[in-house]
Formats: structure tokens, sequence, C-alpha cells
């Protein structure tokens, strides 16, 4: 199969960015590597979609392109509400649901 | 009548359950009519019942009425059967007709109590028992009728209940009654391990038909091992050593209570149980062996401890402990329809005993201490001379109903071959004389000791309680005469015959022939040592009482052993109430329900809280840890697709 | 020719990546990730998907992430990361997971072969990522999640809008 390092290179972004949700501290720092991960998704997809010969996977990329959008939007909603209320972007200080 | 059996106990629980439930508005003449009436109604049905079973012809006698079929579990069949048999005959007219006269001097007794009803519902509930007990036919029946006088028991010596020393007395007894009920119930349990069935007629004609599988024993086989156990609750039922150390103390109930169950019925129950089981005893050499020593030995200590106790009840009690120790050792040498008559004659002059003590405790205002009455004779004649009649046939002089059922168990125990028992029993008559008239001559005789304001209410009792005094002063004089032993050639012993059907299956104990007018020479040595107790007591204590006093300084030693009943409770106090209070409040309480299951219970919650304050720990609030979580989520997931 | 194409973008990509988790401050962060949404971009077009790479252009580093500047210098974007880390251990677990994530994925894909696809999935050989070939497929087969998709897009306004009202 002629694309693998397409695939590898899908899975090495979705770990980075699983990677940088975790490690980063800053929240907007976050939303940019989830949407790392949505993209490595997409690519493994459009791979798929070629090897298989298939459009649907391109369909599908098309979808998750639309929600990222829409959670995108609503995240960064959140983060303005957080900046205000907190007046920090630190995701370590949004700890008010502490046991 | 015979189909009617059932109503016998049932009248008395009706009787009770009025009383009990209702009673307490009830006017006392309502409550007395209903008690005594529903017992004096069972006395007539078991008098038309006994008159048409001696219309029978002896072989027959032998009536079952069946009520219901209690327990039908596999095999094992237990019906709610009465028999009625010359033995339980003999009971049954003892325990309805003294009955019925002590619940009539009760009226009169009791009627300055505030709890009447109350009275009346125990002493009905204990008819009730006590008639279950003797006309079942069966051990579990029994055993049933058993528990139910032990109840009663407690209820009336409590009967005072805001009274400390009575509420102890009421457990002790129950206590005591329990360890007894331990053996008993074993001996049950192994009856039926033996023969599958707990009826009498189907376990004795058993044994007496397969005399290659139950033989006369030897050692330790099963019918003794049976006997001994149903011994052990004999003697915690009808006060013998080692168990008979409530019955002392039951005399804090109210006197009734004492004359009719721990003279007359209650702890007779004991007696009737080893002669009812006499197929089982008399097989047994070792068992009738352990029965008349026990008997023996506690005939002569309750008797020594009576000869110096001062309160007038007490002094009743031992003799009543004593003279059952008579009827356990005619039993254990054999003659157990001697035992039975004894068991009859005693019934008569115990309850009167205690009756009178009654009358006398009433006359004058309560105080018990034999040492401050005296000269009573003149004020309460009546009690007088129907005490006086009871404590002649107690001693066994002829013709009073005592002489004729102690001497032949005397004379049992030495055709049967037992020497020294007669010997100790001899001595203990003329102890039981001896003390006797110790009471009679301080309680009627001598110098006036009692405070000047009981003197304005000195009067004899009423005809409620007088009458009952006379009727049981008569049949004290003539019970004895329906047996009349043989030697006296006016006819066979017609008790001895009558009995014989219920001791069909029992084996009869060898005796030895005795060369003739032997039998007149002992019954002449019994009188004679009563007699002689009678006059040493008239010399102590009416002649010269001083003396009496000297000789106890002089004897110091025992006589402080004697009053204080050989210290036998301070014994069994530290010996074995201690240490079981001790084990139960350390090891019981604090050890085990404290720590172990109380701790348990509390640890599970410790552990379940300490569980959770470590999981909250996961709720940090921090959304990267959250993240975390969902990632290794993820890649155990992953982790299990991979290697799958 | 093509391979080095691939390869390039690629390398391009993946630096960019590194670059986004890398970068202090969330301003380079986020242009590491346009350069890196533009690279994959190329990765479609060379994968017989030009539909979605001018979508990817348009749509995701376009606008989205116009989106993202624009917060971004709306709150502080110099300021960065001066926040201590209190929390080490979780940077440690999370490379770790990370790297055992990427490891499963890897041993999961090796597998993987496509000829050994269901034939019924397999439609003949051509180019399938025109889009006339799209538009049929999109509105044909899949009209409903298109159209549930506006819907979805009218919560997301309707959410933002509420979330960042300001309560007066």
């Amino acid at each position: 199969m002629n694309e693998f390092h397409c695939l590898i290179l899908s899975a090495a972004l979705f770990a980075i960015g699983t990677v940088g949700v975790i490690v980063k501290k800053n929240i907007i720092s976050i939303f940019l590597c989830i949407e790392l991960m949505l993209n490595a998704v997409n690519l493994a997809f459009i791979v798929f979609s070629k090897d298989l010969n298939q459009v649907s996977g391109q369909i599908f990329v098309f979808f998750i392109m639309v929600v990222a959008a829409a959670e995108a939007a609503v995240g960064l909603a959140i983060a303005i509400v957080l900046h205000r209320n907190r007046k920090t972007l630190n995701v370590d200080d949004a700890n008010l649901m502490k046991w | 009548m015979m189909d009617y059996l059932w109503l016998i106990p049932l009248l008395p629980l009706m009787g009770s359950a009025l009383n009990g439930i209702f009673g307490r508005r009830f006017p006392k003449p309502l409550i007395s009519l209903i008690a005594c009436g529903s017992v004096g109604a069972s006395f007539i049905i078991a008098v038309a019942a006994v008159t048409r079973l001696l219309a029978l012809p002896p072989v027959d006698r032998h009536v079952v009425d069946t009520m219901f079929t209690w327990i039908a579990s596999g095999d094992f069949v237990a019906k709610a059967e009465f028999l009625l048999d010359p033995l339980s005959a003999v009971m049954l007219l003892v325990v309805t007709g003294v009955g019925f006269l002590i619940h009539i001097y009760s009226i009169g007794y009791m009627h300055a109590e505030d709890g009447y009803y109350r009275f009346f519902a125990y002493l009905n509930l204990f008819m009730f028992s006590m008639l279950v007990l003797v006309l079942s036919a069966n051990f579990l029946l029994m055993f049933v009728g058993w528990e139910g006088v032990g109840l009663c028991s407690y209820l009336l010596i409590g009967y005072y209940f805001h009274r400390r020393s009575a509420a102890d007395a009421g457990k002790k007894a129950f206590i005591v009654n329990r360890i007894g009920d331990v053996g008993f119930m074993l001996g049950i349990l192994l009856v039926f391990a033996t023969f599958r069935s707990l009826d009498f007629t189907a376990v004795f004609s058993h044994i007496s038909g397969d005399p290659s599988r139950f033989p006369v024993e030897t050692g330790f086989g099963v019918l003794t091992t049976v006997a001994i156990l149903l011994f052990v609750g004999a003697t915690g039922k009808s006060a013998q050593i080692p168990l008979y150390v409530w019955l002392p103390d039951a005399m804090e109930g109210p006197t009734p209570v004492s004359a009719l169950i721990h003279a007359a019925t209650m702890v007779t129950a004991g007696v009737y149980m080893v002669v009812r089981c006499s197929a089982i005893f008399s097989r047994s050499p070792i068992a009738l062996g352990v029965v008349a020593f026990i008997g023996v030995s506690t005939a002569l200590m309750a008797a020594t401890i009576g000869l110096v106790q001062t309160d007038i009840k007490r002094v009743l009690a031992y003799s009543t402990v004593s003279q059952l120790g008579y009827m356990f050792f005619a039993a254990g040498v054999g003659a157990f329809s001697a035992g039975v008559f004894h068991l009859m004659t005693h019934a008569f002059f115990k309850a009167l005993l205690f009756l009178g003590a009654g009358s006398v405790i009433h006359a004058i205002g309560g105080e018990q201490d034999l040492m401050r009455m005296g000269g009573l004779r003149r004020f309460t004649p009546t009690t007088h001379a129907t005490m006086l009649i009871a404590a002649l046939a107690i001693s066994g002089i002829i013709p009073f109903a005592g002489f004729f059922s102690k001497d032949e168990i005397l004379w049992s125990a030495w055709v049967g071959g037992h020497p020294i028992v007669w010997i100790v029993g001899l001595a203990t008559a003329g102890l039981t004389s001896f003390y006797m008239f110790r009471l009679i001559f301080l309680a009627f005789y001598g110098s006036e000791r009692f405070p000047e304001q009981a003197r304005h209410h000195l009067h004899e009792s009423p005809p409620s309680m007088t009458t009952p005094l006379i009727v049981l002063g008569v049949l004290s004089i003539v019970g004895g005469f329906v047996g009349i032993p043989a030697w006296m050639h006016l006819g066979p012993n017609q008790f001895e015959k009558f009995l014989e059907p219920s001791l069909e299956f029992t084996r009869t104990i060898q005796t030895a022939e005795p060369a003739p007018g032997q039998e007149l020479t002992f019954a002449g040595i019994s009188v004679c040592v009563a007699l002689l107790g009678i006059y040493l007591a008239y010399r102590l204590y009416v002649v010269n009482p001083a003396a009496s006093d000297d000789l106890a300084r002089r004897m110091h030693a025992p006589h402080s052993l004697l009053l204080h009943k050989y210290y036998v409770d301070e014994v069994y106090d530290a010996a074995v109430v201690k240490p079981v209070v001790a084990g139960s409040r350390e090891f019981l309480w604090q050890g085990i329900d404290v720590e172990v299951i109380d701790g348990s219970v509390n640890g599970a919650a410790r552990m379940v809280q300490n569980a959770g304050s470590l999981l909250k720990n996961v709720q940090n609030g921090l959304v990267r840890s959250y993240a975390t979580w969902i990632l290794a989520g993820a890649v155990l997931i992953l982790l299990y697709i991979t290697l799958r | 020719m093509e391979t080095s194409f691939f390869y390039l973008l690629e390398g391009i990509a993946f630096i960019a990546a590194i670059g986004v988790v890398a970068s202090r401050r969330v301003f380079y962060a986020a242009l590491s990730l346009i350069v890196c949404l533009c690279a994959l971009a190329g990765l479609y077009l060379l994968l017989d998907s030009p539909f979605i790479a001018a979508v990817q252009i348009i749509v995701y580093a376009g606008a989205i992430m116009v989106l993202f500047l624009f917060i971004i210098m709306l709150l502080d974007p110099f300021t960065a990361t001066a926040y201590p880390d209190k929390r080490k251990r979780l940077i440690f677990f999370g490379t770790t997971l990370g790297a055992a994530a990427l490891f499963m994925i890897y041993s999961a894909l090796r597998s993987y072969d496509p000829a050994r696809a269901p034939h019924e999935l397999l439609r003949p050989a051509g180019s399938i990522g025109t889009v006339a070939n799209f538009a049929q497929s999109l509105f044909g087969d899949y009209v409903f999640p298109f159209e549930a998709t506006s819907v979805l897009i009218l919560v997301a306004i309707i959410g933002t809008v509420v979330l960042s009202k300001r309560q007066t």
C-alpha cells in the first residue's frame, strides 16, 4: 500500500495532539491541539477514501470540518467567558468543581 | 366424659385469659368467681372422669383423648393427646382438688392486693400448664406443660415485682429451672433418637417388649443416659441437689403460691415424670442409684438446714425439699407407687402447712419471723388445730396420712437391700418431726414475743381461708387410708393395686422376703423416732426456751453453717454466677458484640468512607487530568483490540 | 517526483504540529497550526481530493483559524504561559500515554491491506474526488446528515451568542 506513510503521519499528528491537550495549560492552546487531532483523523479518512475508491470518506471529512467549526466557535466562547470571570486563561484555575 | 378430657385444662386457660385481658375492669367478686369457678369446674369434670375410669376393668384403664395432630413431619408425628390412666388420675385429682382449695383460700388472703386480677390470671394459667403436664400422653406435650409451669412460677414468685428481692427470686427460679431443662430436653431428644417416637405408651411398650435390645443395663447404656438426663430436669423442677437453691428464695411470692406451686403441684412434676418413665428407670440400676442417692442426701441436707431457720416459710420450704427427697429415693429403690402415695399425702399436709402459715402471717400483720411469734393458739384456734394435724401427719405419727406413706418408703428401702438409705431416711424423719414441732411450738405456744400493736390486729382468719384449712386437715387424717399396707392384714394395698396398670411396663425390682412381724417392728421404730423428735422440740422450745439458745451458742460453728444453708448460694455465686456474668460482659458483650459485630459493621462503613476519600481525588477539578483519564481509557481499549 | 512532494509536505506538517505543542506563545502555536493545515491541504490534493483540499483552505485555515486568531488577539496573546506548571506528573503521563497511543495505532495499521476489503465496497478505479462526484454523493446518499449539520450550526451559533453575552 503506497500511502502508508500518510497513515503514519496521521497517527503521529493524533498522538502529538493528544499530548498537547494534556500538557498545555492555556485553554486556547488546548483547543488548537484538539483541531490538530481532528485534522489527523481527516487525513486518515482521505487516505482510506483513496484506497478503497469510495467518496464517502471525503463526505465524512466534510462533516468533520463542519463539526469542528461549530465546536471551535462554542469552545472559544467558553474561553471568553472563562477569561471574563476568572481573568485567566490557565485551565488549572478553572477548578471550582473540585471536591 | 372421656371425650371431654380436654376441658379440664382448657377451663382454667379460659379463666386466665378472661381475667388477664379484662380483669382490670372487673369487680373483685367477678374475678374470684371466674378463677375459682373454672378450677372448680375442672375438678368436677376430673372427678367424673376418674369415676368413669374406675368403672372400667383395671386392664382397660388407659384412656386416650386426641385433640389434634400438632407436628407431622416425615415419619415423626406428635399429637396433642391426653392420657387418663391411674397415675395421671391421682395427679389430676390432687392438682385440681388442692388447687381449688387454694383458689378459695386466695380470695381471702389476697383481698387487699392491687393486682388481684393478675394474681388469679397467673394462678389459672399455672393450673392450665400443670394439667397439660399431668394429662399429656407424650414427652413433647409434657414438656410444654413443664415449661409453662416454670413460666408461671416465675410470674407468681415475682408477683410483688416492685420488691427487688422478689424479682430476683423469680429470675433465679426460672434460670435454675432452665438449667435443669437442658438435661430434660437432651433426654427427650435421646428418646426420640432411640425410639423414633415420643408417645409414652409406644416408647414404654417398646422397651418392655424387646428385652434383647433393652436389657437391664449394667453400664452406661442408652436407657441409663436417658434416665439420668431426664432426672437432671427433675432436679431442677423438683428442687433436688444441686438445683434446689431456687425454692427457698421462692418464698418471696405470696403464700398461696408457695402452697400450690412449691408444695403441692409444680415441684412434684419431677416425681411424676420419674414415675411415668419408670419403665426406663427400672431397667437401669445406675440411674436408680443416682436418683436414690440424690434423693436421700437432699432429704437429709434440707432437714438439717430447716432445723435452725427462723422464717416460718423458709422452714416449710426446706421441709418441702426434704420431703421431695423422700419421694425421689422411694423411686430410686424401686418403690414407685410409694413415691406417688407420699406425693399425694404430702400435697395435703404441706399445702395445709403453708396455708396455715399464711393464716398466721395474716393474723399477726405480716410478720414472718418465728422468733417474734408465740402463744398464738389462743387467738387463732382453727389455724392452730389444723397446723397441728399437719405437723403430726408430716412427722409420720399413726394414724395420720404421713405415717402410711413415709413408712412404706422406709420399708421399701430396707427390703430393697439399702440399709444405709434406710438409716439416713430414718434420721431425716426424726429431724423432720423435730423442726416441724419446733415451728409449731415457736408459733403457737410459749411466751408471746410479738410487738404490742400487732395484738389489736390479732384475729382468726375469715372463713374463706379457714375452710380450706379444715378440708385439708380432714384429708391429712384420712388420706392415708387408701394405702394401708398389706401387713396390717386389712386387705392388699389399695393404692398400689390402683396404680398397677400405669406401671405395667416397669420391671419389678427384686426385694428380700421379710421375716414375719418385721414390718410391724420397723413401723414401730419410725414412730418412736418421730416421737423422740417431738419430745426434743418440746423440751427445747416449750419447757425451757433458753436451753435452745444455749445450745445454739455452744455449738456455734455448726449452727452458723446450717443457718447460712451450708453457704451453697455463696459457692454457686462465686463459682458459676460471677464467671458467667464476667464472661458475658467481657467476652460476649465487649469482645464479640462491640468489637467484632459492631466493629465489622462500623468497619465496613469506615472502609467505604476511606475508599471514598481516596477516590475523591479523581475529582480534582482539573480539566487536564480528566483528559488524561479519558486518554488512558482510550489506550486501554486500543490495547485490548490490538492484543485480541 | 510525486513521492518527494509527499515527503516534503509530510515533513512540513509534522514539524508544524510539533510547533503547535512546543510553542510557548499561543499566537505562535496558532500560526504553526495554520502552516500544518496548509500542508495537509496539499496532501489532500495529492491524494485525489481536490474539493476537500479547497474546503480545508477556505473553511479550516481561512475561517476557523482566523476566528482563533481573533480570540487570541482579544484575549491577551503575548503573555503566555508564564503560568508555572504545578503538574509535572501530568506531563509525564501525558507523554507516555501519547506514545502508547501512537504505538498502538501503528501496530493496528500494520495489518492494513486494502485488497482485503469486501468487494462491493470497491468502485472501479477512477477519479472519485471530483466535485461532481462529491456533490452527487453528498446530496444523494447523505442529504439527511447534511441537513442535520445545518441544525447543528444553528445550535452552535445560538450557544455561542448566549455564552458570550455579558450578564448585565
